[in-house]
Order: structure tokens, then sequence, then C-alpha cells
């Protein structure tokens, strides 16, 4: 009895220094990021989120974004270092008041890796407190509104926040270009929805189109949610404008392409919009009203994104539904890449993300091979005396110039590109 | 005299004559001031009063069937405004169809007749649906109950909308026959407002006639002078209640389609400014009273599609659009001030308020 105890408590003896001896081999992982880490069980997906507007009249916008990043996730084989992936989000509503309720509902929940989002700049200023504080990285598709990422904004929030759409410096200023050169027009009026995409944009478009020797006949704007243009569009006529700026979305950009034909005095401006308006509900809420509309948006173009494309048509036929899916496969793709950099893996398969290494690891993206061109997330960009990218704007893609015809909306055939910035013109448009 | 005048007249009446004064007096110094700067030409002045017509003919088909249930039930039926919303919102799909099979280009009077009455179909059911299962349980608690199951039935009726098809705007399909104007006199008005504005009094008569010279007209009228002795004269008092919620319905329905002929875009939140605007435009012409509703929906259609333009321009206040809500309820409060019964309210208050 006395030998078969002693024998056990050998046995537990030697079973215990065995199991010790293991531990101090690979010692446990320790967090020393300054913002703290997510753990990803060995059997956890990597939680990814989106916080994009996929319901209400914008939802075109986030939902083409949302399909990019679901094709991408297959690209990458539904896994990030052998672990699969959590894809799932929230709508933000395009407004200040979805982004900020969308924030604080995501920032509560610890999983969470990255943000793929926000759709509009508005949705962003109101969600980045929330989500920078809780150490999550948000890359955005379609934010365009230069303060995200000007340099001493209030609504920048450092590292913690990037985008692979364009600055509206760039916008703005290629949209006055075109406006002036391509079409020689001397006298426009602008038109924005009090949002912060909107007010910055045509605040460029304006500048821009005056350097170039050009007369703003009127800056106005209109209510999110005002159906009845007609006094606006009244007031626009007196200055007799040749052309129209309105970077605002549907259903307020479809009301005054509607409206703006029964308006005395505007029957043969140039009616042009942005990204903002490239959307299936655009076209079909104008009608036939829709033929001839100009809408400034990025270019995309090359092999790569003609494949992606026919994915796209497959995988949500009949295909695209806005300009910025191929932004958002790339949002994923620098996010999914900046992951692997940084992670550190357990023998197990745990996974450790320190959040403040990933924002790091993503602001300094160089030369990054994407569907939009190759994205560079740290560097300061000028044209024509305008700052065009500041640190955290990694877009690549150069503007263009679309058009809208009376036919169904299908991306390439209406709108048609009929300009790209330093390419020239691909396509002259007729005078209303 | 000076003592009785100064019992009549308190401090209060004095302050809201002055604020009352002030803003006379700041529309009339913008009103000079926008006319001397001569930025609109006569021609931009009539095509914003067409437009007001036709906003206001809109108005006065959706006021109808406000101030109809006001005058035989003493309720605002705050659902109205989506009962307005289900007609346009279904007959789109029967628009699109007609659309689709080209049949809207080769007929189109014959296709906007039957889309309108798909629209007041269906406007017309829903308002009889409403009466008979959130308001006639409700007909004897007190009036504040049914206000606020109407405010409850318009919010599941908007998201009932919602769930079933969707929160994305739809595209009314442009009628080609509509595109472009006419001119009477030397004046181009658009077709679209032409047709809105001539079938929103088309209809504005026909609905008049039912209530003044139909037989079920004066039963109405009777109901709602006095319920009880109606009921005692042998009139069906719950089957006039099912008609006039029936027949503000279908104007609603029928208001539908000439919306989304000036603004052809629908969506399940489209009846909600539409609605506070025409129960505004009762409450101006004065509640219960039909010719009011009418007159007080045409003021509030050139209210606010002339106002923002004539009394602000002038003023230097930038994008003044944005203001034309606050101008028509500016208005609103000021003729509710000085003549709190609306402008031929007079009667009706005295009676039955």
């Amino acid at each position: 009895m006395t030998k078969r105890l002693f024998l056990l408590v050998s046995i537990i003896m030697i079973a215990s220094m065995v199991l010790s001896a293991c531990g101090q081999t690979a010692a446990p992982f320790t967090c020393s990021d300054s913002i703290g880490c997510v753990t990803v069980g060995p059997t956890d997906p990597v939680h990814i989120v989106y916080l994009l507007v996929v319901a209400g009249p914008s939802a075109d916008l986030g939902i083409d974004a949302r399909n990019g990043v679901q094709i991408a996730i297959d690209d990458a084989g539904g896994k990030i270092l052998n672990h699969s992936i959590k894809f799932d989000g929230v709508d933000g509503g395009c407004s200040a008041e979805g982004g900020q309720a969308a924030g604080t509902q995501l920032a509560a929940d610890p999983t969470i890796v990255g943000v793929i989002g926000t759709s509009c700049s508005s949705e962003a200023r109101a969600a980045l407190p929330n989500l920078s504080k809780a150490g999550f990285v948000v890359i955005s598709p379609s934010n365009t509104a230069p303060s995200l990422t000007t340099p001493g904004s209030t609504d920048n929030y450092g590292t913690a926040y990037d985008r692979t759409a364009h600055n509206d410096n760039f916008q703005g200023t290629a949209a006055a270009e075109y406006a002036n050169t391509v079409l020689k027009v001397t006298k426009v009026a602008t038109i924005h929805d009090g949002s912060l995409y909107a007010s910055e944009l045509v605040k460029v478009f304006a500048a821009k189109f005056e350097a170039y020797g050009g007369t703003v006949t009127e800056q106005t704007s209109v209510q999110i949610g005002q159906t009845d243009m007609s006094s606006v569009l009244a007031s626009i006529a007196t200055g007799s404008p040749q052309l129209i700026y309105f970077p605002i979305f549907n259903p307020e950009s479809t009301n005054i392409i509607n409206q703006a034909k029964t308006t005395p005095g505007l029957e043969h401006a140039y009616l042009m919009s942005a990204d903002g308006s490239f959307s299936p509900a655009v076209a079909s809420g104008a009608g036939a009203n829709i033929e001839g509309v100009l809408v400034s948006s990025p270019a995309v173009s090359g092999d790569a994104y003609n494949a992606f494309l026919a994915k796209y048509e497959a995988k949500f036929p009949p295909g695209p539904i806005n300009i910025f899916h191929a932004h958002a496969y790339d949002a994923f793709n620098i996010l999914k890449a900046a992951i692997e950099k940084v992670a550190v893996q357990d023998s197990d398969g745990t996974l450790h993300i320190p959040r403040n290494a990933l924002r790091d690891a993503i602001r300094n993206t160089v030369n990054f091979k994407g569907l939009t061109g190759t994205l560079t997330c740290n560097e300061t960009l000028q044209q024509s005396g305008i700052t065009i990218k500041f640190p955290g704007d990694c877009s690549a893609t150069g503007m263009a110039v679309w058009q809208y015809h009376n036919v169904p909306f299908k991306i390439f055939t209406s709108p048609e590109v009929v300009w790209i910035q330093g390419t020239g013109v691909i396509k002259p448009v007729t005078p209303p | 005299m000076l003592r009785t005048l100064r019992q009549r007249i308190t401090l209060t009446d004095i302050v809201i004559w002055i604020i009352g004064l002030a803003i006379a007096g700041v529309v009339i110094f913008g009103t000079i001031r926008t006319l001397e700067l001569h930025l609109y030409t006569g021609g931009g002045w009539i095509d914003l009063t067409i437009k007001g017509l036709a906003l206001g003919g809109v108005y006065a088909l959706i006021a109808m069937g406000y101030t109809m249930v006001y005058g035989i039930l003493k309720m605002i039926n705050f659902a109205h405004s989506e009962i307005f919303m289900s007609g346009p919102f279904t007959a789109v799909f029967v628009a699109l169809g007609l659309s689709n099979s080209g049949f809207l280009d080769r007929q189109p009077v014959i296709a906007l007749i039957i889309i309108t009455l798909v629209s007041a179909a269906v406007s017309m059911v829903f308002a009889i649906l409403l009466e008979r299962i959130c308001y006639r349980p409700l007909r004897t608690a007190p009036r504040l109950v049914p206000l606020i199951t109407a405010i409850g039935a318009s919010f599941f009726l908007q998201y009932m909308f919602r769930g079933l098809f969707g929160s994305q705007s739809r595209g009314y399909p442009t009628i080609n026959a509509l595109r472009g104007a006419w001119t009477f006199f030397g004046i181009q008005v658009f077709k679209v407002h032409a047709v809105v504005i001539i079938s929103a009094i088309v209809m504005m008569l026909v609905l008049y006639a039912i209530v003044q010279w139909t037989k079920i007209g004066k039963a109405m009228r009777a109901v709602s002078e006095d319920k009880e002795a109606a009921e005692l004269m042998g009139i069906d008092v719950d089957r006039i209640i099912v008609f006039t919620f029936a027949l503000g319905g279908a104007s609603a329905g029928i208001a539908g389609i000439l919306y989304v002929i000036l603004f052809p875009i629908v969506n399940f939140y489209m009846g909600f400014f539409p609605g506070i605007k025409a129960f505004t435009a009762a409450v101006l012409g004065g509640i219960g009273n039909v010719p009011g509703a009418f007159l007080g929906s045409i003021l509030l259609g050139l209210l606010e599609s002339l106002g923002p333009n004539l009394f602000l321009t002038g003023l230097n206040i930038p994008s003044p659009s944005q203001l034309k809500d606050a101008i028509a309820f500016i208005v609103l409060v000021l003729i509710l001030i000085f003549r709190p019964t609306g402008i031929l309210g007079e009667r009706i208050a005295q009676d039955k308020a």
C-alpha cells in the first residue's frame, strides 16, 4: 500500500515537472501594446465589421462596398492566418445620428479587430470618437471629406482612421477642371445638403473654379429630406449658371435633376453631381430626366479590376451599384495584410493582435498593389497648389467624370466615363 | 371707455400684437427689398406661383381627409399621412408594369386613370380598415385616446410598408405625354403643373358637390352637426362615418398620384411632411370646413413656393429655400393668434368647439 502510494506521488511529481518544463519553453503572450490586444482563440474567427449605409435611400453606397468586401473575403479563402473571418456589421444610415448610434453599438464589442466604414463622412465624424476610444482601426472605402485626414483637424483621429477613397480636395479640383477646361462654362452654381461631404466638396469646387477665372453665381444648400426644390432652383436660375454642381445624395439629388427640367432658365444648364449620386436609385428616380446628367467620381480600370468585376457580376448580379466596391475590396486587403504583419500566433493557433501596432501597420502601408492602383497611406501629395492627399489617404485612383443615359443603370454603360483627369476626354458630351 | 379697453386688452395681447407687427414689418421690408433687386423676372414669379398652386392643390386633397374626419368625429386622424402614402406606394408597381409594357406611352390617359384608381382604392381600403380596427372601438373613449391611437397607427403603417417593400426610394416612371410646357396667353405652364392644378380643382369640386348636394353628403353634414339627432332621424351613423373615411382616403390616394406627378419618387416616409402640411392647411382654413381646407391649402402652397424667394432674398439670408417650412408655420401661428378659428372657421368653431 505504502509502495503504491509512493509510486503515485512520484508519478504526480514527475508529471508536474514535465508540465512545468513545457510551460517554460513557450512563455505566455504578454500584451505590451499601448491600447491593448485582441486575442482570438484557436478555433475563434477574426472579427471584422462593417459600418456602412445598407438601408434607406443611400443604401446602394454601402451595399456595394459590403459586396466588395465579401468578394475580398472569398478571394482570401475566407481565412486570415488560418482563422475563419466573421464579417458582420451595422447600418450607419449615412447620417451623423446613425453613425453615432452604430459607433456606440460596435464599441461595446471587444472581439472586433477592425471596421470597414463608414460610407458617409458625417457618419464617420460621429462614429469615430467611440470607435477610436475602443481601440479599433477604421478603414473607409467611401469617406471623402478632407477634414477627416487634414492634419490638425478636430475630425482627424490619427492612425485610428484611414481611407482608400480619394480626398475631396482631389475630386473638387478635378470637377472644376472638367467644367472649366472641357465644358468651357464660365458661370456655375453649387448646392450642398449641409453634410460634411457635400459642404466641403462644393467649397473646394467653387474655390478652384474661381481660380480658373470662372464665376460662382450662387452657393446654396437644401435640407436632407427636402422634396420641393422649386424655390432653390428659381433662385439659382436668376444667376443664369451654365452648370449646377450638386454633390449630394439620393433622393435630394434626384429631386434636383427632375425639377431642374421644369425651372425656366435652367433647361440648358449642365447638371453635375458627384459620387454620392452614382446609384441605380438616382437613375430610376430621375427616369428620362437622367439623360446627360454628369457625376464626378473615381476612375477604376485595369485587368485586375476587370477580373474582379466578373466575380462581382457572378456573385451579386447584375453587377456594381456604386463606385466604391473596389475601394472596399482594397480596404479589406490592407487590413488583412496588416493583421498578418503584426499578429502573434501561439503554437495552438491562438492569435494576439496588438491594436496600436495594427493601426501603425496600416498607416505605414506603402506601394500596396490593390484593385484601385498602388496604395500608400502615409504620404502627402500636392496638385496645382492644393493638397490632394494627407497621411491616412491611401487612395490611388484617378478622378473621372461619368455621364448617365436614359437606359437602365449599368456601370460603364450608364453612367459611362466621359473624361479622366490626366488622360483627357474619352467621349465628348452634348450640351443640354 | 379707456378703463373698459384696458380691461379687455391684456399685456399678453399687446406683446402678441407687437410680435405680429414686427413679423409683418420684416415680411414687407424683405418683399420690397427683393422686388427692388429685380432678380426675378415676371415669368419667374409666375412660374413660382403656378408651382405653389399645384402644391396647394395637392395639399387641398389631402386636407379634405383631415377636415372631413374632424368634422364628423372631432378627432385629428394623424394616420392620414400614411393613407396618403399607401396609395402611390402601391400604385408604383402598377405604373412600372404599365411603363415596361409600353402601355404608359401608348395610352397615357388610360394608364394614368388606372394608376390613379389603384392608388385611390388602396388608400380608401386602408382608411376604412383604420376606422374599423383602430377608431370605432374607441369612439366613446376620451378624445386623447383616438389621437394617440392615430399616431400609433401612423407609425405602424409606415413601418409595415418599410418591412414589406424596403426602405429605399422608388422612382415613378416618367410620363412622356407630360413632358414639356403649354403656353396660355404668353405664359409658359409646364404640363405637369397644369395637369395637377386642373385635376385638383376638378376633384375639389366633385368632393364639394358630394358633401353639399348629395343625399349622403347631407347625411354627413347632419352627423357632423349632431350625431344623436342624426341617428334619431334614421341616419346610419356608422355607415356615414365609414363613407367619410372612404371619401377622405380616396381623395388622399388621388392626391398621392398628383404628388408623384410633381415629385416622382416614393418611399415609406413620403407621407409625413405633406401630411403635416395638409393638416396645417386644414387648420389655417378652419378645421372642419371644406372650402376652408381648400383656401388654406392654396395659401400654404403659395407661401411655401413664393415665401422664401419673396420675403428672404432681399434680406440676404443664405439658402432661403430651407426656411420655407418656417415661413409657412410662422404664418400659421400668426393667423391662429389673430384668428384662432382659421380663415373660414368661425361658424364651425362657434357651433362645435
